[in-house]
């Protein structure tokens, strides 16, 4: 797999890393208290097939984090763009 | 006809004409009392325990998409151990290993169970407190485990790479009763023990969607007709978020690839099962002779049963780096599996919130040595309404509320774990 | 003819002999032969034994996909098993010996395998060797291993050494051959950059236009993700035995891909089909026109489609008496009988070869003739061709299925990997003129099989069939098929015709398996590359590296860092060193690098709010020249790390993180800028190599520190308190930050200079100290002391501790928002029965306190339902002797307990008494001594 980061161009996969997808809305602060949309956030995730966006890391490179529109069936990325 | 020694003799004799196949192709009925959905070892333990331990629940049937077995069953790395640490895991996986050491005799199939012991390398010194707290929480839940020093490791394992290491071996926690077993055939000897009591074993039907009334599962359509159904069971791995999700739910779980190696056949070399502790490999010799190894997941999410270089290069470093003998066999194959990684790297066996629809889940990197007890606990589970007692923290709910089993304490990131 | 050396004819040189052994015996070929055609030269027809059944088996083919001709190359820690010697170019000196066979080729014991092959067949072992259980590990395993396996691995460190490179390009063609150049020709025509490989040496030299990098001896063996593939160049596998790489990985980024790779025969099985002599029609065409050998003097040709049939004039031309073609098509075809009569050779139409006759090797064949009866021939080869496959193993890399083409009788490319296009015989052109699609003979007199060399019979697929294993990977899998060192190269197609046959059905509704890399096998040592023994992983040394090794300090691995352990003095072991430097600490001063901390410069307008949301506890009021204890959430609320942070300027802070978190807490800290509050204005960067640091620590602190800090900075406790810091220079101008912070729980300071500096100043800081009786400290002696006070660190922040757990709970800020604190609330994360950060204290000082035991009431049973918690982290001090923290069930409400100490493993079972964490001056006098 390559991604073209923004700053760096088209590099490797050993350069990244992926953390989590970019699909969910993280909850604005609510107080000290564990809403079940906390929950949903930390834990549960679509995990569906096709076309999925997810944050990468380019660790090995600039530090950017990028969102990548990755087809999780055929690995292809479709596009990647600053948050 | 039961398998023996006299057995294959006699059909030798007779050129063999008399085997009949191991399970019937059965076609799908109209109903079933329980269906159990996913023919990996998973769904078909599960499926022979209904029958054998829960004959009450009525007829039952294992659903497949594609051909039984060839799903993670047929693609890990074939080890077997109960070395967990925590309490939530360890009676599970040591309940796990008992099932194992009475298996091939209980299901009448030689699935090749060897406990040829394994070894986790540390070193450092915390890696060695670690291993003993995990070494000692084994001890106390009844499974056995040693903590080798490098002199008494290196007496047992002189090929490793001690002098000149990056990172030092420093000794072992090691597991004599674990192992490894054939995996294609602990498959075939459930699906056979299912099939004789009478479960129908249903390949290429794959579930489209799981029919709901009245908020309750009452049956499945699937590529052959729906089917209906009492009680519904998904044990589907790499496909759960799927599977779950055409029964509206979602789960905390992500997919992502495995990969495993294997080497070209050799005359013995490796006579156990040894896990780096420095970098991502862990390694057992077939019987065929083969070097099977792998290490890291790829980390992305991923429903393409491959993986890609850099995952590759990672294990062989590891591996050269532990075992420098190994740098002139040659990589025979490679392959990927779909790993169901949950979000504290421990697995799911529960209710869902569906009536009557029950999942087994989450098994991560796993799920091949939790088989037996996966199925036994399961089938419990679908039987009696109720979680069987080593499998009691495997609930759905423990995420929400703050009760993880995260024995890597890694947090909820799946490919960490 | 000097043995089966043609006198004329062949690429090889015949001016360059090479001198060569297999099994021991001398042989002698020419430069440009493999093993293969050398051995054939010299009438070797015998050259390993089979898998199974341990028969004699002979050279099959003439290129990668051979299954039989496996040798172990080489001598010593160079020997290579499972060697196709059909890949093997010789060598002057070359070594070569048969593998899987008993003390010689000729005689192997184990060949009465193939007597007992009645009770062999497939999958027999699933059914047997069950009881008694205990008899598979000792037994039976033992003894089918020994029997399986192939060559032998040399058991020693592999010699050689492995490259990585990575190569970009427009355009990648795979395969050399005439479709292939013409590929790479016409695209370096329009200007596209061009890497050409092909597996093999060539032995006459192609010509290439500009703009064509041709590598020779590259397999392209997988493909991968974004159009990036991997090869395995062959560097001096053709050589002897030297200092110079072995082999290469190439990973060829390229923009688009050509496959043209021709096509792999596939033979067409009969009895005893695997006798040495029996061969694919084009492997004895290559021999006899690439290296001047003909395998036999008398070949029999046995064929089913019209290409096959070029091997007759090549055969005839070459003065090789060619002793008939059979032909399983009924008619025949033109072609052949053109051919066969000019070569004056009979054609046996619509006949088939029943079973071969020999020992040892082919002496003749027996067929069947269309019109029935059986016809003996003597031969001492059988050139068999049932046609050809495309060699498209690369197309399914991906998910792309190989497709039935009925006209063709072979299986061509189905959906490709991205970019990718198949020319010529690799996309099933130009292949199998008149086929009639035959697998196996029909008939079973000895054994005909389909994989020589994991020994597979037709029978065995139909007893697979039979037992209901009819799915191609259950076939696969019940019988081994297909999965010998040659991927089935030569078997597949043939089984999966076999089984439709059996089955009743079209192949093409049979299916096929998948392809997935290595195309071949590829060594583990090339796949690894340079990046082993210590250079594994990259070394990270501290800035003091240099003078803690000048003073002898004994080095630990801490993640990729080394540090400095401890610093032992003549006759002290590792304690006595890390003891005596504890009580230099506590009674005078010490130094010691802690560099490693991760550090992250942070600024702009918003890096007070930033700092806020990050961690726990409250940052905004931090006064400029102040440091604050840190603590750090996960969004699922529990710990994720700890450190000081300190406020150089109104939007300046500097941070540490531990140092195995480093790296994890800069990643999270850039997804909170970069993705969560990208509206805040902040800036991170990591700035752990920029600055050494050095702590100063002990009641000698100040008055060593005083001697170095340049004038006109005021180190007094009123001008520079306990958590201050401060930019200021020392030794003269040497840009640094001080830091009063403590770890030892002694009046300490942290020093920083830019890290060329580090080495100059710390042993600045030993002249400066030396009156104090300044003593270096290590690892070891900083772990006792941090345990002394009670501070979490690794064992404690093990991910799976909240702040409750740690005590800490109090840090967590009520009146702002910040990370985790949603999850942080559930009552899961602070009830009492969690596992709670306490001390311990061994009831009999004698006893020692390991990390890793469990901790039991006294008095209860040791089994899990008694197990309340564990010893995390255990020091001998010099003052208080054995000490531990540990994690305890409702810890903070039964300190004074006496507990049972429990470590089986080690043989530990002793009493001790739950204390207070803070083992050492609770209060924290010692910080303002
Ligand atoms: C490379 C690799 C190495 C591994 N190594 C080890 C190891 O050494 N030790 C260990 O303990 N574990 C290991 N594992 C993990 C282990 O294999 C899995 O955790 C375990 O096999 C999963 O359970 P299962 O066997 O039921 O899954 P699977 O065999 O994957 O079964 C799931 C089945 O469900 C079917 N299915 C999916 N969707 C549907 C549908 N809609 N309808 C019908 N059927 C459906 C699939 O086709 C599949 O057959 C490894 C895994 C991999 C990939
Ligand atoms: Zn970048």
């Amino acid at each position: 797999m390559r991604i073209t980061c923004p700053h760096c161009g088209n590099r490797g996969l050993e350069e990244f890393t992926y953390t989590q997808d970019a699909e969910r809305t993280r909850p604005t602060d609510g107080g000290a208290t564990p809403t079940p949309e906390w929950a949903d956030y930390i834990y549960l995730r679509d995990n569906l097939k096709g076309p999925r966006k997810e944050y990468w890391y380019h660790s090995a490179g600039c530090h950017a984090w990028l969102i990548v529109e990755r087809d999780v069936s055929t690995h292809e990325i479709l596009s990647v763009r600053l948050p | 006809m039961r398998y023996s020694a006299f057995s294959v003799l006699t059909q030798a004799l007779r050129g063999h004409t008399g085997w009949k196949p191991a399970w019937r192709k059965a076609a799908p009925a109209p109903s079933y009392d329980v269906i159990v959905i996913g023919g990996g070892g998973g769904g078909l333990a599960t499926a022979y325990y209904l029958a054998k331990n829960h004959p009450e629940v009525g007829r039952i049937a294992l659903l497949e998409k594609g051909w039984l077995g060839g799903g993670n069953i047929g693609r890990n790395t074939t080890i077997i151990r109960s070395n967990y640490m925590l309490p939530g895991n360890e009676p599970f996986y040591e309940f796990s290993m008992k099932l194992w050491e009475g298996l091939e005799q209980d299901f009448n199939y030689n699935a090749m169970v060897s406990q040829r012991g394994i070894y986790n390398l540390y070193h450092s010194d915390a890696q060695r407190d670690a291993y003993a707290r995990r070494g000692n929480s084994m001890l106390l839940h009844g499974a056995d485990a040693q903590l080798l020093d490098r002199a008494q490791l290196r007496r047992e394992l002189p090929y490793l790479n001690y002098d000149n290491a990056r990172f030092p071996v420093q000794g072992a926690l090691v597991q004599r009763r674990a192992g490894t077993a054939r995996h294609d055939a602990v498959a075939w000897g459930y699906a056979r023990g299912a099939d004789q009591r009478g479960v129908d074993i249903i390949e290429n039907c794959e579930v489209l969607g799981i029919l709901q009334e009245d908020g309750k599962a009452v049956g499945v359509e699937t590529t052959r007709g729906v089917i209906r159904a009492g009680k519904i069971g998904m044990a589907v791995a790499g496909a759960s978020s799927l599977l779950a999700a055409k029964a509206g739910l979602r789960l905390p779980i992500e997919s992502h690839a495995l990969q495993a190696f294997v080497s070209e056949g050799l005359k013995p070399l490796i006579d156990t099962v040894i896990t780096f502790g420095a970098g991502h490999f862990y390694i057992s010799q077939s019987d065929k002779g083969g070097l099977v190894f792998g290490g890291d997941i790829d980390g992305y999410n991923s429903y393409a049963q491959r993986g890609n270089l850099p995952v590759i290069e990672d294990v062989c470093e590891g591996g050269m780096a532990l075992m420098p003998m190994i740098g002139r066999a040659r990589l025979l194959r490679s392959w990927g599996g779909l790993m169901d990684m949950s979000m504290d790297g421990s697995p799911i066996i529960d209710k869902t919130p569906v009536e009557n629809l029950f999942i087994n889940a989450g098994w991560c990197y796993g799920g091949f040595k939790a088989t037996p007890a996966s199925g036994f606990c399961f089938a419990h589970l679908i039987a009696r309404g109720a979680p069987h007692e080593v499998a009691g923290a495997y609930r759905l709910a423990r995420f929400a509320e703050g009760k993880l089993i995260d024995e890597k304490g890694v947090g909820a990131q799946p490919n960490l774990h | 003819m000097t043995g089966f050396r043609l006198a004329q004819g062949g690429l090889v040189d015949r001016a360059s002999p090479v001198k060569f052994h297999f099994d021991g015996k001398a042989y002698t070929g020419f430069a440009g032969d493999t093993l293969a055609s050398a051995l054939l030269a010299s009438g070797v027809k015998l050259v390993g034994r089979s898998f199974k059944y341990h028969l004699p088996r002979g050279v099959f083919a003439s290129g990668s996909e051979e299954p039989n001709a496996l040798v172990e190359l080489r001598a010593g820690a160079w020997r290579e098993p499972n060697t196709r010697a059909t890949m093997a170019e010789i060598f002057e000196g070359l070594e070569a010996a048969s593998q899987n066979r008993g003390p010689s080729l000729k005689y192997d014991p184990l060949a009465v395998n193939n007597l007992l092959s009645p009770f062999l067949s497939a999958g027999f072992y699933y059914k047997t060797f069950m009881w008694p259980a205990s008899f598979w590990e000792k037994l039976y395993e033992p003894m089918i291993r020994r029997a399986a396996g192939l060559g032998r691995n040399a058991g020693l460190p592999d010699p050689d050494i492995y490259e990585k490179t990575t190569e970009f390009c427009d355009v990648l063609v795979i395969g050399a051959g005439a479709e292939g150049i013409e590929a790479a020709t016409q695209a370096a025509a329009t200007g596209q950059r061009v890497i050409l490989c092909d597996e093999n040496a060539p032995l006459v030299p192609i010509d290439l236009p500009a703009g064509v990098e041709f590598l020779a001896r590259t397999t392209v063996f997988g493909v991968y993700d974004g159009g990036t593939y991997a090869a395995l160049q062959r560097l001096t596998d053709h050589l002897p035995s030297s200092n110079a790489p072995r082999q290469r990985l190439v990973r060829i980024v390229a923009g688009r891909s050509v496959l043209a790779t021709g096509a792999l025969e596939r033979p067409i099985a009969f009895g005893n089909n695997d006798l040495p002599g029996v061969m694919l029609s084009r492997a004895v065409g290559d021999y006899v026109t690439r290296y001047g050998v003909a395998p036999g003097r008398n070949i029999l040709l046995y064929l089913n489609n019209d290409d096959a049939a070029g091997l007759i004039p090549v055969l005839h031309q070459a003065g090789v008496n060619i002793a008939g073609v059979v032909d399983a098509r009924p008619a025949s075809s033109d072609v052949v009988h053109e051919a066969a009569r000019a070569a004056n050779a009979p054609v046996y139409a619509g006949a088939a070869i029943i079973r071969a006759t020999g020992w040892q090797g082919v002496s003749g064949a027996k067929i069947r003739l269309a019109k029935g009866g059986d016809l003996a021939l003597p031969c001492d080869i059988i050139a068999v061709s049932g046609g050809f496959n495309p060699n498209l193993a690369l197309t399914s890399h991906f998910d792309g299925k190989p497709v039935w083409d009925a006209a063709i009788a072979a299986f061509v490319p189905g959906s490709l990997p991205p970019c990718m296009s198949v020319v010529g015989k690799a996309a099933g052109q130009g292949l199998n003129a008149n086929i009639q699609p035959v697998f196996h003979s029909g008939f079973f007199p000895g054994k005909s099989f389909l994989d020589l060399q994991n020994d597979v019979t037709v029978k065995d697929v139909k007893l697979a069939e039979q037992e209901g294993f009819a799915a191609v990977e259950h076939l696969k899998r019940y019988t081994t098929l297909g999965m010998a060192t040659d991927q089935g190269k030569t078997s597949n197609v043939n089984a999966i015709g076999v089984l439709a046959q059996t089955l009743g059905k079209g192949i093409g509704e049979t299916g096929t398996t998948r392809f997935r890399p290595p195309y071949v096998p590829v060594a583990i040592g090339a796949l690894a590359g340079a990046h082993t023994g210590k250079e594994f992983k990259p070394t990270r040394l501290t800035p003091t590296h240099e003078w803690a090794a000048g003073l002898g300090a004994v080095f630990v691995e801490t993640g990729l860092w080394l540090r400095a352990q401890y610093f032992p003095k003549p006759g002290e072991d590792w304690l006595a060193a890390a003891q005596r430097e504890v009580n230099a600490v506590r009674n005078a001063v010490g130094i010691c690098d802690v560099t490693t901390l991760g550090k992250i410069d942070i600024q702009g307008p918003d890096a007070a709010i930033f700092l806020e949301r990050v961690y726990t506890n409250s940052w905004a009021n931090l006064p400029v020249g102040k440091v604050r204890y840190g603590l750090m959430l996960r969004e699922d609320g529990f710990v994720m790390d700890d450190g000081t942070t300190a406020r150089l300027g109104e939007t300046h802070f500097v941070m540490t993180t531990t140092t195995a978190n480093a790296a994890r807490v800069m990643q999270h800290l850039e997804f909170c800028a970069q993705v969560i509050w990208k509206e805040l204005d902040v800036s991170l960067i990591s700035v752990t190599d920029q600055w050494g640091q050095i702590a100063v620590a002990g009641p000698k602190s100040a008055a060593t520190l005083a001697k170095i800090v340049d004038s006109p900075f005021d180190l007094s406790d009123e001008a520079f308190p306990y958590m201050a810091c401060m930019e200021l220079t020392v030794c003269g101008g040497v840009p640094a930050r001080l830091f009063r912070i403590s770890f030892s729980g002694e009046r300490a300071y942290e020093l920083a200079v830019p890290s060329r500096q580090a080495d100059a100043l710390a042993r600045a800081l030993m002249q400066a100290g030396a009156e104090f009786g300044i003593a270096p400290y290590g690892t070891e002696a900083l772990g006792i002391m941090r345990i002394e006070k009670g501070h979490p660190a690794g064992p404690e922040l093990n991910g799976q501790t909240s702040a409750h757990d740690l005590g800490m709970g109090k840090l967590l800020s009520k009146k702002k928002e910040f990370i985790g604190r949603a999850m942080a609330a559930r009552p899961a994360l602070t009830a009492p029965i969690r596992q709670t950060l306490v001390g311990l204290r061994p009831v009999n000082p004698q006893d020692i306190i390991r990390a890793g035991s469990h901790l039991l009431p006294v008095g209860a049973p040791a089994v899990a339902a008694s197990d309340q918690g564990h010893v995390t982290s255990a020091a001998r001090s010099p003052t208080l002797g054995s000490i531990a923290l540990a994690l305890l069930e409702n810890g903070p409400a039964r300190h004074g307990e006496t507990l049972r100490v429990y470590d089986p493993l080690r043989g530990g079972d002793f009493t001790a008494i739950v204390t207070h964490p803070v083992h050492l001056d609770p209060e924290g006098h010692r910080l303002h001594a």
